[in-house]
Parts: C-alpha cells; sequence; structure tokens
C-alpha cells in the first residue's frame, strides 16, 4: 500500500482506477479520460493534488533566499500579496532540480517574509534536501505542510462551481487576478492550474477535504484522474518533471528561458553562471511540438529524426489529444530543425509537422 | 471485476475468440484488456482477404495510454473487419465482446483453438499477472 491522501476513500467510492503514483495510491481515471478531458475543457473537472508537496518559507531573510534559491526573482512579487511567480529551481551546474510555484503571503501574515512553495511529489525528498541545504547561509524557517489537501478545479465553469460551493469566498474569487491567491485560515485558493483552462487550485486542511470534494461533485464538477492531467497538461504545453525537464537538461533546452530573470545582473541566484555561459555558448537542442494527423500514436522515448541532420532528437511526452482528435508530442530536437520531421513508431518512420510547444488554450486548438 | 464470457475461449495475451456457427471464428479483446488499456484511441486492422497466423501479430490496438500488439488465436483468412471501429474506437471500451469485435477469420484448422484457454484459464491467468 502507498501513501494515501485524505481523498482516498472518496476515489474509491467514485469508481476511480488507483495506481501507484510516486508512491502515492492515485486515481488514473473513473471511467472514462477521455470524458474527464473533455470535461474539463468544455464545463468543469476536479483533481486530488493533494501529493504535492508544500513548503513555506518564513522568516527575515525569506526573500533573500528565495532570490538566491530560484532561477525566476520573487522581487518581482514584491507589493503584490497573494501573486504568484512559476520558477525552476537549479542546481549549479544549471540543470534543473524541480519546477514550482511560489507564492507571496505577505498579505495574510500583513508583514513581508512569508512565501509559500508548491513542488512535486516525485521530487519531495531531494528538493527539501536541497532546499535545506542551499538554506544554511540564511535565517529561514522552512516548513513542510503534510497536512493541507489540495484540489484542483479547473475548467471555464469552474470557479462559478467552486463559488456556488464556498460562498464565503465569493467576492474574492469574484475579483482573483490569474496567478494569485487568496487566503483564509487554513484555506487557500490559488487562480492557478495544469490545463491550459481557467481555474483554481485550493488548499486546505485535510479533514475538510472530503466533503469539500463531495460538495463539488454535487454541483456537478466531475472527478478527474492523473490520465487527464496528463493529457491536458500536454495539449497546454506544459512541463512534466522528468519527461521534459531534469537535472541533465538545460532550461534553455526545456522552454524554460523565460523563467529565468537576468535582471537585475546583480542577483546571483544558483546555477546562474552555468546558464549564462550556456546562453552564450549556444544550445544544441530545442523543445518543440509535434502533431501526427495520420494513424499512430506518439509516445515519450520515440527517436525523432530532423530531415537534412543525421542529429537526431526525442520525444519527451506523448499522446493522444482528446480535443484534437489526433496525436501530439513534445519533442527536444535540435535547434535549426523546421517544419517537418519523422518519428520512429513501432519500427516505421512517419512524417509529424514541427510547431510550437503548445496546442490547446480555453478550449481551442492554437497550433 | 471485469465480465469473463464462459462460450469463449481466450490468450493469456488477452484476445477472445469465438467459434460462429458457420466455423468461422471471430476475434476481439477482453473486457479486462480494454479496461486496463484504458480508452481506446486506434485500431490497425488486418486487410480482409490477407493470411493471420496462429500466435502472430494481426494489429495494433492503441489507447490513451499504450499501444498493445494483438495476436490471432487461429491461423486462416481475413474474411471480416469491423470497419465501425475507424470512425468509433471507443466500442472496444463500451462493448468488448459484441459491437467492439476486431476481425473474423476462416480458420484453416479449428483444432488450434484447443490450446486456448477457457473462461476459468482465462480468470486464473489475470488474476496472477
Amino acid at each position: 500500500m502507498g501513501n494515501r491522501t485524505p481523498l482516498f476513500d472518496r476515489h474509491q467510492a467514485m469508481g476511480g482506477k488507483i495506481v501507484d503514483f510516486g508512491g502515492w495510491d492515485m486515481p488514473l481515471h473513473y471511467g472514462s479520460q477521455m470524458e474527464e478531458h473533455h470535461q474539463v475543457r468544455k464545463a468543469a473537472g476536479m483533481f486530488d493534488v493533494s501529493h504535492m508537496t508544500i513548503v513555506d518559507i518564513d522568516g527575515e531573510h525569506a526573500k533573500p533566499f528565495l532570490q538566491y534559491l530560484l532561477a525566476n526573482d520573487v522581487g518581482k512579487l514584491d507589493g503584490k500579496p497573494g501573486k504568484a511567480l512559476y520558477s525552476g529551481m537549479l542546481n549549479h551546474d544549471g540543470g534543473v532540480v524541480d519546477d514550482l510555484i511560489v507564492y507571496n503571503r505577505e498579505g495574510h501574515f500583513l508583514r513581508e517574509g512569508h512565501y509559500r512553495l508548491i513542488v512535486n511529489c516525485a521530487t519531495r525528498e531531494k528538493d527539501l534536501d536541497w532546499i535545506r541545504h542551499i538554506s544554511a547561509d540564511y535565517d529561514v524557517e522552512i516548513s513542510e505542510r503534510p497536512h493541507l489537501a489540495m484540489i484542483a478545479v479547473q475548467g471555464p465553469e469552474a470557479r462559478a462551481k467552486v463559488t456556488q460551493v464556498l460562498p464565503q469566498f465569493a467576492e474574492g474569487i469574484e475579483q482573483l487576478s490569474v496567478f494569485q491567491a487568496l487566503e483564509e485560515k487554513d484555506w487557500f485558493i490559488g487562480r492557478t492550474g495544469y490545463t491550459g483552462e481557467d481555474g483554481l487550485e485550493i488548499l486546505m486542511p485535510d479533514e475538510q477535504a472530503a466533503t469539500f470534494w463531495q460538495a463539488l461533485a454535487d454541483v456537478g464538477v466531475a472527478p478527474c484522474g492523473l490520465g487527464a492531467r496528463d493529457t491536458l497538461r500536454l495539449e497546454a504545453g506544459m512541463n512534466l518533471y522528468g519527461h521534459e525537464m531534469d537535472e541533465q537538461t538545460s532550461p534553455l533546452v526545456a522552454n524554460m528561458g523565460w523563467t529565468i530573470a537576468w535582471i537585475p545582473e546583480q542577483r546571483d541566484f544558483v546555477g546562474r553562471q552555468a546558464v549564462t555561459d550556456q546562453k552564450a555558448a549556444g544550445v544544441q537542442d530545442k523543445l518543440v511540438g509535434l502533431t501526427l494527423t495520420s494513424r499512430g500514436v506518439l509516445r515519450a522515448g520515440q527517436k525523432v529524426r530532423v530531415n537534412g541532420s543525421e542529429c537526431e532528437g526525442v520525444i519527451t511526452s506523448g499522446s493522444f489529444s482528446p480535443t484534437l482528435g489526433h496525436s501530439i508530442a513534445l519533442a527536444r530536437i535540435p535547434v535549426d530543425a523546421d517544419g517537418e520531421a519523422e518519428v520512429e513508431l513501432r519500427g516505421k518512420w512517419v512524417n509529424v509537422a514541427i510547431t510550437k510547444p503548445a496546442f490547446v488554450r480555453h478550449g481551442q486548438s492554437i497550433i | 471485476m471485469s465480465e469473463i464470457r464462459n462460450e469463449l475461449k481466450y490468450l493469456p495475451s488477452h484476445e477472445w475468440a469465438r467459434v460462429e456457427e458457420d466455423g468461422t471464428v471471430t476475434i476481439g479483446i477482453s473486457d479486462h484488456a480494454q479496461d486496463s488499456l484504458g480508452d481506446v484511441v486506434f485500431v490497425e486492422l488486418p486487410e480482409v482477404g490477407s493470411s493471420v497466423s496462429k500466435g502472430e501479430e494481426a494489429g495494433v490496438v492503441e489507447s490513451v495510454k499504450a499501444a498493445s500488439d494483438i495476436y490471432s488465436p487461429v491461423s486462416g483468412e481475413v474474411i471480416a473487419i469491423n470497419e465501425a471501429l475507424e470512425d468509433a474506437p471507443e466500442t472496444v471500451n463500451e462493448s468488448p465482446y459484441d459491437d467492439g469485435w476486431f476481425f473474423k477469420v476462416k480458420p484453416e484448422d479449428t483444432d488450434e483453438l484447443s490450446d486456448a484457454l477457457d473462461a476459468d484459464g482465462y480468470r486464473n491467468a489475470i488474476e496472477n499477472e
């Protein structure tokens, strides 16, 4: 038996097909991954993401610490209570230890120096080790919050549905801008997500999670599993740790260049020298999208051959796109490749089109 | 628990075979197989008129999760394929033993099915997976 979230019994009661995911017993789907995917694109779906790791960083040095720990600059959050920032956490060689979201919590504490990080579950231990290691020279308190559950409600109707269930937050949710969070007591509501749709990610005490989940189901929010979460993020062109990025891959070849805050130049951060050198030398690869409109499904690990080049690339994530009705993938290929490529699909080379690494936003194709 | 039909024969690789009254054999994948694969998005079937061999690849079923080869439980000539699966591959999930059949074979020798699993044998096989 793996770790279980406070919603495990709900998943079983709702017919969830339970699989192991990074040591956690999580629902893959509740009958049809495709149907769940469409629900999120057209209405609203909910995901149990309580397995993700929540780490609070508090103290006088919290800001300078995070400015050194992260490639993006938490200084951008100054004076913006509740604001969120996406960042890579790099190692000294410029590889990606993890990607995360950091929130400024000064509005909740009514003073500066309080942040919340949400990091991946599969990388939990090494992330915590790394954060503690880098914090040695800083006066900060690092607290994991394992007793907060997290539910993502995503889709065009997500905010309306959550408001129905949490009328006390109606005004706050109405006014919440994108990449912004509000909090009250132990409830933390961020307008963020991993699907390319509007939506909220909501943290609450473990013991209140099952009631909230059921209330959402009762107003018609579809329970969705990890399967739909993956096809939704892939259509949205969002990276998944261990696929598009890892400690051996530069953020510059993982489409994460925009998350590196180069300015101010005097801000040092872990990996700065390494990514500066990589940038100066020029990277060999880039992350692109691939589309296959004929039959077949692109899958992670398949080889990509670029026309006129002996260099090969690789698919980092691939699946069938339920919204587009054909297969799509993210792939790492040589920087000069453009137009068309070939993928080795079950022993046969098939033609695919190279696109930018994003396919669907707000229910619509963007390729 | 997935459905296992008593009148069918099964392969450990999750195909089922049904001997029809006219002696032809209809082939598909089991309820357990479709459940494990998840939503089916493509089915690649052999051509009508081609021949398939027992234990050899005869097609591919692709789901959101994985691609899986389909093996023929008998040797013979393909006399029909389920063309409806081209536009509605989800039929495999919805009706694996009826509307979601894959292809029909005119077998060279129906005795080839004698070493396939019966329902109990198949139930044991998937319980021990």
